[in-house]
């Protein structure tokens, strides 16, 4: 049995800057794993080099044991969100059927079995309720809880999710966790979710893989997330403080915008 | 008068135009509001206008200048465009030369005629050739094919880029190839509304479906059906009352049956929030 994602030795660059290198990791089936690190340290790049859409530019990128290449049907994907138009001519039940049939030329017509997957992958998410509604006209958290359907309905081998709660509210936040969750459970699928914010994660994560300065670190939270670690990732003092059961971290510089990782709903 | 004139040959040609024009645009329209292209329609219909002059300078038919103006500045627009936030800007850059190109045809042209210039910039349907006809309804028929056969990658890339993309659509030739069908279908409607009244055709259909309903099926089929209305409607209307253009009846019709969909759409939504939590 391969990983699901296999790493050796990657680096991902773009021209003129190396975001980082000597990347290998695996990860299993029904692995959760979040990717953690402050605003360009090459987070989403590492969902483009898992996707195909960018080259590494050196190692190795495997999806289960094949070489990596856009479009494979094993591998749902959950861009970062952004709000739909509210005028947009599409329902929640669209957004989902594209996710099945977008990418296909041609006149054929959406078969029975394609329409039972669009309808399980949407009870799956919980969003049958409000899935004939314009998607333009629904919340932060039900357009997301819809991606998830979007993303899952092909039953995919792995699950990639970028910032999937940035901008949503803490219960949102809370509910779009436990749906990604229930997803890997009840399928075995891995799932890589980047976030700046791993507090509405804590309870899922099995591993988080945390970019800074150039270098890595993964392991479990009790591993990584330790002002030792990270004080050794940045090459300066990082303190990690444990408040009740949030993870606060205290001191890392990378972020350009300068405040620090917090528990909270905002983006 | 008005029944008389519905069996004059050039009666029969401009309705034809008229029709093939608005199905052309009117099936277009949702994917120009789901790209947000409404700018971009505008820009290649004013290098239309160019392109309509600079065929009839050349000796060829304006019909033909207008398609391959039209149709080069989309292939221009979209290669300058592919990072989105550059889009606005390289349409006003292209626009702007364009236009100046345009000023010097048509000052050429005025000493011929100027009713050829009012033509270009209001349209001119009634005086519509049967060879222009003909390549009205080939133009047409190749935009609509491309249409069907790229229906859903084309409608994948323009709701969900990033996902269309991780899907393997081909999210940037898309990008370059869109503007390109854009002025075709916009050589086909600067025969009856003009470079100057574009976007009555190819805007507001989906403008006014969209407030109608949400469903992507539902919302071409009105969107079609208006532009056949306004178009068709236009031109009869022209035939009965004659002093004004064409082009403003499409225009007036096109108008009223957006504000009509307006209200009648805020009705709609104002029920929605009662069934989404029934």
């Amino acid at each position: 049995m391969s990983a699901v994602v296999s790493l050796s030795g990657v680096a991902a660059a773009y021209p003129g800057r190396t975001l980082w290198r000597d990347l290998s990791l695996d990860i299993q089936p029904g692995e959760f794993v979040a990717v953690l690190g402050g605003n360009g340290t090459g987070k989403t790049t590492l969902l483009k080099l898992l996707l195909g859409t960018l080259r590494p530019a050196a190692g190795e990128v495997r999806i289960l044991g094949d070489a990596v290449r856009r479009g494979d049907r094993r591998v749902g994907y959950m861009p970062q969100h952004r709000n739909f138009d509210r005028d947009l001519p599409a329902r929640g039940i669209d957004l989902v059927a594209l996710g099945a049939v977008g990418h296909r030329f041609g006149l054929r017509r959406t078969t029975a079995g394609t329409r039972d997957r669009i309808r399980h992958a949407i009870a799956a998410v919980g969003a049958a309720g409000y899935a004939s509604a314009p998607v333009g006209l629904l919340s932060g958290g039900e357009q997301q809880r819809l991606r998830v359907a979007a993303a899952i309905v092909d039953d995919p081998a792995l699950i990639l999710a970028d910032e999937p709660l940035a901008s949503l509210d803490v219960g949102s936040q809370r509910q779009v966790a436990d749906v990604l969750d229930s997803c890997r459970t009840s399928t075995g699928a891995a799932v890589v979710v980047v976030t700046h914010d791993v507090n509405p994660l804590l309870r899922h994560v099995d591993r988080v893989l945390y970019l800074a300065a150039g270098r890595w670190a993964a392991g479990t939270t009790d591993e990584v997330l330790t002002s030792a670690r990270l004080s050794a990732l940045y090459g300066l003092q990082v303190d990690v403080v444990r408040v009740r059961d949030h993870v606060v971290i205290v001191g890392a510089p990378d972020d350009p915008h300068g405040h620090h990782h917090h528990h909270g709903g905002e983006a | 008068m008005f029944l008389s004139l519905l069996h004059q040959h050039f009666v029969h040609l401009a309705l034809i135009a008229a029709a093939v024009a608005a199905v052309v645009s009117g099936a277009l329209s949702p994917l120009v509001i789901a790209r947000g292209q409404a700018f971009s329609v505008h820009g290649i219909a004013e290098l239309g206008l160019t392109g309509a002059a600079g065929g009839l300078l050349a000796g060829i038919d304006a019909a033909s200048g207008a398609l391959i103006g039209s149709a080069g500045v989309g292939a221009l627009l979209g290669v300058l465009g592919l990072r989105d936030r550059d889009r606005d800007a390289a349409t006003g850059v292209v626009l702007a030369f364009g236009l100046g190109l345009g000023a010097l045809f048509i000052r050429r042209l005025q000493n011929n005629s100027a009713s050829t210039t009012f033509g270009l910039a209001f349209g001119s349907i009634t005086s519509v050739s049967t060879h222009e006809v003909e390549l009205l309804a080939i133009v047409g028929a190749a935009v609509l094919a491309i249409l069907a056969i790229c229906w859903r990658p084309l409608w994948f890339a323009s709701i969900d880029p990033e996902a269309a993309a991780a899907r393997g659509v081909p999210v940037r030739a898309i990008a370059v190839g869109f503007p390109i069908l854009l002025g075709a279908a916009v050589s086909e409607v600067l025969q009856i509304t003009g470079a100057l009244l574009i976007l009555t055709l190819i805007v507001t259909p989906a403008a006014a479906a969209t407030r109608l309903s949400a469903r992507p099926g539902v919302v071409m089929v009105w969107s079609i059906g208006l532009a056949l209305l306004a178009s068709v409607g236009g031109v009869l209307a022209t035939l009965q009352w004659p002093t004004p253009p064409a082009s403003f009846f499409v225009a007036t019709i096109s108008f009223a049956s957006y504000v009509i969909a307006r209200i009648a759409g805020d009705r709609l939504r104002a029920r929605r929030p009662a069934q989404l939590h029934a």
